[in-house]
Parts: structure tokens; C-alpha cells; sequence
């Protein structure tokens, strides 16, 4: 197969984030009939943003429930279906929404299989966009990777391109564990190319590793989710500054492949994180910290080079003064050791 | 150990008496069975009830009995245990409460936090079950769940966060029985306190709108830990707060009335017509927790007078000796037999030794490939395997 593709040069499939999740969450519903997915619009509007669109035609009332409005009690619902040995996708429809069900979310569903020594495992997948949006305002542009990236039990993903998608959203259905995945509304919409290999039934990505988008030598970027293509146009830009960023795609947020970041800044001795979450206490306050703890064996680091974290502003307003304080901005300023907006 | 599964399971099978048991009893002539009037229960749109008269066989009164004796007696032993401070943390007693204790073993029950009866019931031994409360390796969840967090087949808990296991008790047939088809039912129980929960009456909503096989069971104890029900309700009629869902009040000291009526509601929901609720009246005489010495909110008259007048051990022994169904001797006996069971049981429970710290990390995710967990600093690390 591969000597044929190599004569007949097929053009690489373009796949937008929504059509692989989709892809993802067909394949695995027609693999086991376990599977069932549950959430609001999920069936006959073919989902809040289309992400399930087709599959309550094809699969009926059974695997694919319209629920009411009911986060707390749908959730738990979910969970106790996974209890019982189904393999519930319980999806919200953004996870600002998730607040209204984190209990059952973390009390339920992580807990659980720790507090009974091993007898009760909880395979369930909590999906739905996470994040800013389009000027939607604060209570719906928030970034919950850092809340339920700090709770044990729990595996936490966070895909940014199609073929992470597809592939985080199959791993986390087959896992036995409970898997939050925060997708990005954002991101839906974005076609990418999709490897020959991301069209098998059968494509996963592996939960827990993280994937160096671009090699470089000047600087580690690490980010998850949409950021990271901004890194890598940011990186684009530096490039023909001489500045070679090292762009890494998290993919998963817990557990954290925080080899991959340390390798990296070895290498580098620079480190900018991006995130869209708040700063305090958050994704790269933490990848801050393990940097930190592993200096005195493996890192030297000057302290006003250190690290550098950088956030988006999610609210409404902030998003017309885009410009001035985008990352963005921050990452093309030739020459930039220290960010000068305190935002950071 | 064997001796006492081997006890436990010839309870829960309702097999015959020890043969030494068997010699004393032949020699007296003890009816099979006997009728029993049982109060009516109070209903809440269904046209009939429970029958208002039932027969206890001379087989299950035994058995019901020796099942009530072993919960009572264990979770007094648990009170001792937890004086002598063998056994920390959270310590949610159930004596004084009836619960539902019969359903077929297929069917699914979940519960809050005063579970320990339950997880008798489900099949766990006593000595489990007090090792989980001590804290050892030798307990149900290996040490590691304690009171609140006891599980076995069919039986999910022992939660912590009361009101939460409503929706999970929807979610376990919502699917598990109604999608695999099964002819299973789920028994849901929470208290007085927890009605009020919100999530429980999107329970119900999901659960009437895609007729879910569960019965919901509020425990009417009275007390919501020391807020008595007229003071946390608005309305106490609890079997009515299911509005669109049928509800009966049952009298839950009477273990009698308790078997009907769940008999009644299991029917009910196999044949399809969707969730039913039930609401027990019964009575804690403990207070809510071994923190709480439960007479700061209710007097000791009102407690004094459940015991005496109210008693579901004494209501089921005294029926069962006035209809000659047994002997006081050979009541006495199952007592005897039981608190030996007890003793055993928290002699284990504390000579067991803890679980080893190496094992800390362990069960922090299902199926996967051992990995490090990072300790109380960096340099501290635990290994956790599946």
C-alpha cells in the first residue's frame, strides 16, 4: 500500500476538527455496542455545534439521547451507566456548564475506582468545547484545564488539530478510566490535513504523550489546543528573525508528558508557555514548577531568561484591544526575554 | 473466614439450620408460616397498594432475623470500635433503621454514606466490613474507602456526597438494565435530608420521562443530621415530592411492611411502567454520625420511646414467638451465634495490619501500565499499578 501511494501521489485528505471527532465518535459507536453518547441537542439537532451531526439517523433513540436541561443530573446518570459496564459519552455543551456537574464529574467518576481498591472502574468520556469563543463573554469563555487537570482518577486531553481529534477521542472512549476532553469551538470549523494512517478504524493516540509540531533550538513553546497554532505562526514569523522556536503540542494535560517539555528545554534553556486559561494557578503555572523542580538535576537556567508564561484575555472587551495585548505580539517582539505586559 | 461466608451465604440463601440447631428444634412442633396484618400504606397516584396482610414463612423469619441481629450487633461493635478509637474518620451508624433488604440479588442498590447495613446484605462479610472501618488491608475496598466507599456486585456504594447517588442509581438502569434489556431494577435510596437536593429531581425527570425501572427510596428518618424535617421541608410528605411519579409511604420499622412494599414497587417497575418512589418512615438511635451524640436536637424521651414501642428486631421477634414460629430459646441462639460472629469479626479487624505504604499509589487509574506518582514533595515517589 505504501509503494502504491508513493507512485500514485494522492492528495492528502482535508478533515476539519468537527468531521474527525465525529469520524472518531461513529467508529467507536459501530466497534462496540457499549458506546452510547447523552447530552443536550446531542440527536435530532445533530448537536449544539453539528460535532454529532448523522449519527442519531444512523444509530436511533438507544445510543444517542436528548437530554433536558440537567447537567448535575445527566452527568450522574452517565456515570452510574458507566458503573454498570456501558461506556456512556457524556457530552456538555460547553464546559462552563461542566460547573453545574463537576461533583458528579470528580466525585463519582475520578474517585471512585481509587476509593474502592480497584473494584469499580468508571469508563466514561466528558467532551464539549472548553475555552474562549467568539465574544461570547466571561461566564461562557472559560478554560477549565487546569481544575480538572488537578484531580487524580481523572485523564485529561486536550486536542488541537484534526488527527489529534480523531485519535484523543477514540483513546478516550476505550479507556477505562474517565476522560474529559476539552475541544475547542474555535477549532471546529479548521480543516487539516489527515495522514493516510488517521483514516484507519483503528487510530489512536496514545493518552498521555506529548507531540513536537516543529523542531528548533532557540526556544520551547508549549501549549495545548487552539494556541498552538498561533505558536506556530508566531514561530513561522521568528524563524526569519534567525529565532527557531521548538513548538510542542501538549495534547494531554493529565497526565502530563512533562519528559517531552524537560528534553526540550535542555535543549533550548528557554521556555514560553500558552494557554488559554487564567494564570494564576493554572497550565503553565504548573509546567513552571515541575521545570523548576527538575533544574537542580538536569537544567540550568538563567533566571532572567527563565520561563515565561503567556495567556490569552478572554473577555469581551479585551478582545477589541486584541492587538496590543495578543501573545502573539508578545511571542514577535524581535528580541523578547521578558514580557513587558504584566498580564503574563 | 470460611465459617463465616459459609454463615453469611446460608442467610442469604435461606438454606436450612446448622444440624446441631436442627436436633434442638425437633423436638417442638413449629408452625410453617403465619399471617400477619401489616399497616396500610399511604399513596400517591396509584389506584392500589401493597397488600395490607402477608405471610412470613418460619424459614424467613429466621433469616430475617439472624440478618437484622448481625447489622445490629456489627454496627454497636463499630460504635465500640470507634470509642476505643480503632476506628477513625467518618462513622455513619444505621441501627434503628429497617432497610430494604430484600431484593433479588440481580437487582441494583445505591446508597449515601449509611451504608454498612447494605453492604452486609450485598453478600460482604461482617469481617470485611469491619476491617474497611478499621482501615485495613483486609477490608472491602482494601483499606482504602473506609465507611463511606464499601462496594461489591450489584451494590455501588457507600457515597460521600448525598444526593449525587440519585442520579447514578437513574444512570445504572437508565442503561445498564433498560439498555441491555434486563429484567433488573435499581433501588435508590437518600434521606430526609438529602430530598431537597436539586439533581434528585432532575432524577426523577429523566428517569418518568424515559421510564426508567427505578424505585427511589427516601429514608425518613426525621432528622437531616440534626434538622428535623419540618424545618428543612416545605413538604414532608416525601413520597408525594416525586409529583409526576407514583410514591407510597411505607412503615419502615415493620420489616414485614418494608417486604411488601418493595415487592410491590419492583413489580411495578418490571412491568415497564417507569420509576416509582418510596418513602420509609423509620428512626436512626444513634446520632448522624459517632461525632454526634444525637440528643442536642431531639430528646432522649423520643428516642427511648422508638426503642421501646417501635423496635423492628423486637416487633419481628415478638410475631414471631406469639405465632409460635419460633422459640425465645432458639432466638436467643441465632443471638449467641451472631455476636461470636461479630467478635471474630473485630478481632480481625484489628489485628489486620494496614495496607503498606508502597501500596498508597495504587488504583488511581483502571487497566493501565504502572506509572509513578509524585509523593509529598518531588523526590517522594510512589508507584501506582492498576
Amino acid at each position: 500500500m505504501a509503494a502504491v501511494s508513493g507512485l500514485v501521489r494522492r492528495p492528502l485528505q482535508q478533515v476539519t476538527v468537527r468531521d474527525a471527532i465525529n469520524q472518531g465518535m461513529d467508529e467507536e459507536l459501530e466497534r462496540d455496542e457499549k458506546v452510547f453518547l447523552l447530552g443536550e441537542e446531542v440527536a435530532q439537532y445533530d448537536g449544539a455545534y453539528k460535532v454529532s451531526r448523522g449519527l442519531w439517523k444512523k444509530y436511533g433513540d438507544k445510543r444517542i439521547i436528548d437530554t433536558p436541561i440537567s447537567e448535575m443530573g445527566f452527568a450522574g446518570i452517565a456515570v452510574g451507566a458507566a458503573m454498570a459496564g456501558l461506556r456512556p459519552i457524556c457530552e456538555f455543551m460547553t464546559f462552563n456548564f461542566s460547573m453545574q456537574a463537576i461533583d458528579q464529574v470528580i466525585n463519582s467518576a475520578a474517585k471512585t475506582y481509587y476509593m474502592s481498591g480497584g473494584l469499580q472502574p468508571v469508563p466514561i468520556v466528558f467532551r464539549g468545547p472548553n475555552g474562549a469563543s467568539a465574544g461570547v463573554a466571561a461566564q461562557h469563555s472559560q478554560c477549565f484545564a487546569a481544575w480538572y487537570g488537578h484531580c487524580p482518577g481523572l485523564k485529561v486531553v486536550s486536542p488541537w488539530s484534526s488527527e489529534d481529534a480523531k485519535g484523543l477521542i477514540k483513546s478516550a472512549i476505550r479507556d477505562n478510566n474517565p476522560v474529559v476532553v476539552l475541544e475547542n469551538e474555535l477549532m471546529y470549523g479548521v480543516p487539516f490535513e489527515f495522514p493516510a494512517e488517521a483514516q484507519s478504524k483503528d487510530f489512536l493516540i496514545p493518552i498521555g504523550k506529548a507531540k513536537i509540531e516543529r523542531q528548533g533550538t532557540h526556544i520551547t513553546v508549549v501549549s495545548h489546543s487552539r494556541p498552538v497554532g498561533h505558536c506556530l505562526e508566531a514561530a513561522t514569523v521568528l524563524s526569519k528573525e534567525g529565532i527557531e522556536c521548538e513548538v510542542i503540542n501538549m495534547r494531554t494535560i493529565r497526565p502530563m508528558d512533562i519528559e517531552t517539555i524537560e528534553a526540550s528545554v535542555v535543549k533550548t534553556n528557554h521556555l514560553i508557555t500558552v494557554e488559554g486559561g487564567w494564570p494564576q494557578f493554572g497550565v503553565g503555572a504548573e509546567i513552571c514548577a515541575r521545570i523548576m523542580e527538575g533544574i537542580s538535576e538536569k537544567l540550568v537556567l538563567e533566571y532572567s531568561q527563565a520561563i515565561i508564561n503567556i495567556v490569552y484575555l478572554n473577555t469581551y472587551w479585551i478582545r477589541r484591544l486584541k492587538p496590543a495585548f495578543s501573545p502573539r505580539s508578545c511571542i514577535q517582539f524581535p528580541g523578547c526575554s521578558r514580557c513587558s505586559c504584566h498580564w503574563c | 473466614m470460611r465459617k463465616m461466608l459459609a454463615a453469611v451465604s446460608r442467610v442469604l440463601s435461606g438454606a436450612a439450620q446448622k444440624p446441631a440447631s436442627r436436633v434442638l428444634v425437633a423436638s417442638r412442633n413449629f408452625a410453617n408460616d403465619a399471617t400477619f396484618e401489616i399497616k396500610k400504606c399511604d399513596l400517591h397516584r396509584l389506584e392500589e397498594g401493597p397488600p395490607v396482610t402477608t405471610v412470613l414463612t418460619r424459614e424467613d423469619g429466621l433469616k430475617y432475623y439472624r440478618m437484622m441481629q448481625t447489622v445490629r450487633r456489627m454496627e454497636l461493635k463499630a460504635d465500640q470500635l470507634y470509642k476505643q478509637k480503632i476506628i477513625r474518620g467518618f462513622c455513619h451508624l444505621c441501627d434503628g433503621q429497617v432497610r430494604s433488604l430484600l431484593c433479588n440479588p440481580t437487582d441494583h442498590l445505591i446508597t449515601a454514606y449509611r451504608a454498612h447495613g447494605f453492604t452486609f446484605t450485598r453478600g460482604l462479610s461482617v469481617r470485611e466490613i469491619l476491617a474497611e472501618l478499621t482501615g485495613r488491608k483486609g477490608g472491602c475496598a482494601k483499606g482504602k474507602g473506609g465507611s463511606m466507599h464499601m462496594y461489591a456486585k450489584n451494590f455501588y456504594g457507600g457515597n460521600g456526597i448525598v444526593g449525587a447517588q440519585v442520579p447514578l442509581g437513574a444512570g445504572i438502569l437508565a442503561l445498564a438494565c433498560k439498555y441491555n434489556g434486563k429484567d433488573e431494577v435499581c433501588l435508590t435510596l437518600y434521606g430526609d435530608g438529602a430530598a431537597n437536593q436539586g439533581q434528585i429531581f432532575e432524577a426523577y425527570n429523566m428517569a418518568a420521562l424515559w421510564k426508567l425501572p427505578c424505585i427511589f427510596i427516601c429514608e425518613n428518618n426525621r432528622y437531616g443530621m440534626g434538622t428535623s424535617v419540618e424545618r428543612a421541608a416545605a413538604s414532608t410528605d416525601y413520597y408525594k415530592r416525586g409529583d409526576f411519579i407514583p410514591g407510597l409511604r411505607v412503615d419502615g420499622m415493620d420489616i414485614l411492611c418494608v417486604r411488601e412494599a418493595t415487592r410491590f414497587a419492583a413489580a411495578y417497575c418490571r412491568s415497564g411502567k417507569g420509576p416509582i418512589l418510596m418513602e420509609l418512615q423509620t428512626y436512626r438511635y444513634h446520632g448522624h454520625s459517632m461525632s454526634d451524640p444525637g440528643v442536642s436536637y431531639r430528646t432522649r424521651e423520643e428516642i427511648q420511646e422508638v426503642r421501646s414501642k417501635s423496635d423492628p428486631i423486637m416487633l419481628l421477634k415478638d410475631r414471631m414467638v406469639n405465632n409460635n414460629l419460633a422459640s425465645v430459646e432458639e432466638l436467643k441462639e441465632i443471638d449467641v451465634e451472631v455476636r461470636k460472629e461479630i467478635e471474630d469479626a473485630a478481632q480481625f479487624a484489628t489485628a489486620d495490619p494496614e495496607p503498606p505504604l508502597e501500596e498508597l499509589g495504587y488504583h488511581i487509574y483502571s487497566s493501565d501500565p504502572p506509572f509513578e506518582v509524585r509523593g509529598a514533595n518531588q523526590w517522594i515517589k510512589f508507584k501506582s499499578v492498576s
